[in-house]
């Protein structure tokens, strides 16, 4: 029997304020346990929340970018649960009326391009973190407690895990494109949740789905989802049932174990939340929102392949991120070449980042600067080994290169009334290297050519050297 | 009606724990309260949007800008059973899943 799988997706999105959803209490990440805490977030009798107006305008953002449309009128409902991370007892959510339905984006998976949909997104606050300690005690840090949080709900429209793979990818970048989060696994600020079922091609019903948890990275998800793939259809060839159950993805074994069975359907006793007022949405605001909403990944892609010649891959990479595309296009904007520097940003300046563990926006690399040495190196000012070292000191300190380059003396040395003489002095005292050279060794060419870098300091152009060296050896 | 059953169900939702007198008690209150609440029911409700808050305001939005100054940490943390090094301490509860943001 061959069995279709259906993937649906629960991201959690932290958006990106300077306060929480509901108190105007600070929202860092890494500070000092329940700093960043008031009396709202501890949940304390009669506080009354108020909504963050910015949390609303990143919501609606992310909306537009995933081609949703945003409700007209909103309200919040409280989902009722009792944990130690949320000392009110209930999360403000949206249940009845989320912030936007129906949404999309585009996957391409083998080369296949297929629209995903999104059922609805809707605002709400995080909750707090639990540590475990030992002792049957737990440690509570509210820090967290109402911090923005976007939940996005994919469509039952995944059958694989590499489109769940290709998915998350997507909204990353999307979102990431938006500016309204940051959108880092590693950091939290991006969650994702899965369940997965499988069923005989062509059955009218879905199978029993199981859920996944504690999923750290894009990776484990396809991975988690694979396993749950093909342990779901050994279960059900080998005359079993699946069980509803929430299972936990083993990192070091790459195994799903099972956490709980699910009995019953939740019970959260969603109602309208009191305390806040509804709100309308005009399409005045969605205007003025939509309007700021800077060009997507997919399309800066199609131009860099489309106008500016940039291998696919490499537009890949140059958009993973707004950052780097944006570097890239004020690069061009600078006057660079486009190949020149895409090669430059896909190269040696993401070994950079990667060595030191920056972002881009930390090191003191400009694209003003990249510009500038590219076009040195182009009209053969500094040769490409000068170039690495140009390069360092303007990424490390932030310097001009072209003052730089004078300043150091590192302008190659191309002129063949200076190079010749030289030369032509080297050859005279290497006969035996002359010989060599007419006895076929190549080796005697490179020789002669680390003599002439040796007494240059490297700055002589290895082309022009190339030339004259290869016309007087001709003619000896 | 409201069954025993249920009262019991949400009593463990909220988790709290009533003797068998108690359950009895209760279901017979909460049964007469529904009683009433079913009588609202017969209200011809057509075409009314249901009330989701009673005060008139609409779309009350607040600034993003931080405000400090309120209570400090330790104040806060004197309204908890215990706390240790800045952390609130709780008896630890297991992962039923209801945690989820």
């Amino acid at each position: 029997m061959n069995f279709e799988t259906t993937i649906g997706l629960e991201v959690h999105v932290e958006l990106k304020t300077k306060t929480k959803m509901f108190s105007p209490s600070p929202v860092a990440y890494g500070a000092e346990p329940n700093m960043n805490t008031n009396v709202i977030d501890f949940g304390f009798p009669g506080v009354l929340p108020t909504v963050n107006r910015e949390a609303y305008r990143l919501g609606i953002m992310v909306a537009l970018a995933l081609n949703a449309e945003v409700a007209t009128e909103t309200h919040f409902d409280r989902k009722n649960y009792f944990y130690p991370d949320n000392p009110k007892a209930y999360q403000i959510t949206q249940f009845e009326q989320p912030l936007a339905r129906n949404g999309w984006i585009e996957i391409e998976v083998g080369g296949k391009k297929k629209k995903i949909g999104i059922e609805e997104m809707h605002v709400e606050e995080d909750a707090g973190k639990n540590t475990h300690g030992d002792a049957g005690y737990s440690y509570v840090d509210l820090n967290r407690q109402g911090t923005p949080l976007i939940e996005i709900v994919s469509k039952p429209d995944i059958a694989s895990p590499e489109e769940a793979y290709a998915y998350l990818e997507k909204l990353r970048q999307t979102i990431q494109f938006t500016g309204a989060s940051d959108v880092k696994m590693e950091e939290g600020s991006m969650r994702v949740d899965t369940n997965i079922s499988i069923r005989p091609i062509g059955a009218d019903k879905l199978g029993t789905k199981t859920e996944l948890k504690n999923l750290n990275s894009f990776n484990y998800v396809r991975q988690g989802l694979d396993y749950e793939e093909k342990r779901q259809a050994e279960v059900l060839l080998s005359g079993g049932q699946i069980r509803q159950e929430t299972r936990r993805f083993d990192e070091t074994s790459g195994e799903t174990i099972l956490m709980r069975v699910k009995e019953g359907s939740d019970d959260y006793r969603y109602f309208p939340e009191p305390d806040i007022p509804p709100f309308d949405i005009s399409p005045e605001w969605i205007e003025e929102i939509g309007a700021k909403i800077p060009e997507m990944p997919d399309k800066r892609r199609a131009r860099y392949v489309g106008e500016l010649g940039i291998p696919e891959y490499d537009a890949n990479l140059l958009t993973d991120t707004k950052e780097m595309s944006d570097f890239f296009e004020a690069t061009l904007a600078a006057g660079a070449d486009p190949k020149l520097a895409s090669n430059w940003l896909m190269g040696e300046v993401n070994a950079f980042m990667n060595a030191h563990k920056l972002e881009l926006q930390q090191t003191k690399l400009t694209p003003a600067n990249l510009a500038t040495m590219i076009k040195l190196i182009q009209d053969g000012t500094i040769s490409s080994k000068i170039a690495k070292k140009v390069f360092q000191e303007t990424i490390q300190k932030g310097t001009e290169p072209e003052a730089w380059v004078k300043e150091k003396g590192l302008v190659q040395e191309s002129d063949p009334t200076v190079l010749t003489p030289l030369i032509t002095a080297i050859l005279d005292d290497n006969e035996q290297s002359i010989v060599d050279f007419h006895n076929g060794k190549d080796r005697a060419v490179g020789f002669l050519v680390g003599q002439i870098m040796k007494q240059t300091h490297g700055k002589a152009n290895p082309k022009v050297v190339n030339t004259i060296l290869m016309a007087e050896l001709n003619k000896r | 009606m409201i069954s025993k059953d249920q009262v019991a169900h949400v009593a463990k939702l909220a988790r709290l724990s009533f003797s068998e007198a108690e359950l009895e008690q209760f279901t017979h209150q909460l049964d007469q309260i529904i009683a009433m609440e079913n009588e609202l029911a017969e209200v011809p409700t057509d075409g009314v949007t249901p009330t989701t808050q009673v005060s008139d305001e609409r779309n009350v939005f607040r600034a993003d800008v931080p405000v400090t100054g309120g209570p400090t940490r330790d104040q806060l943390l004197q309204n908890v059973p215990e706390s240790k090094d800045g952390l609130i301490k709780v008896p630890t509860i297991i992962d039923k899943g209801e945690a989820d943001a």
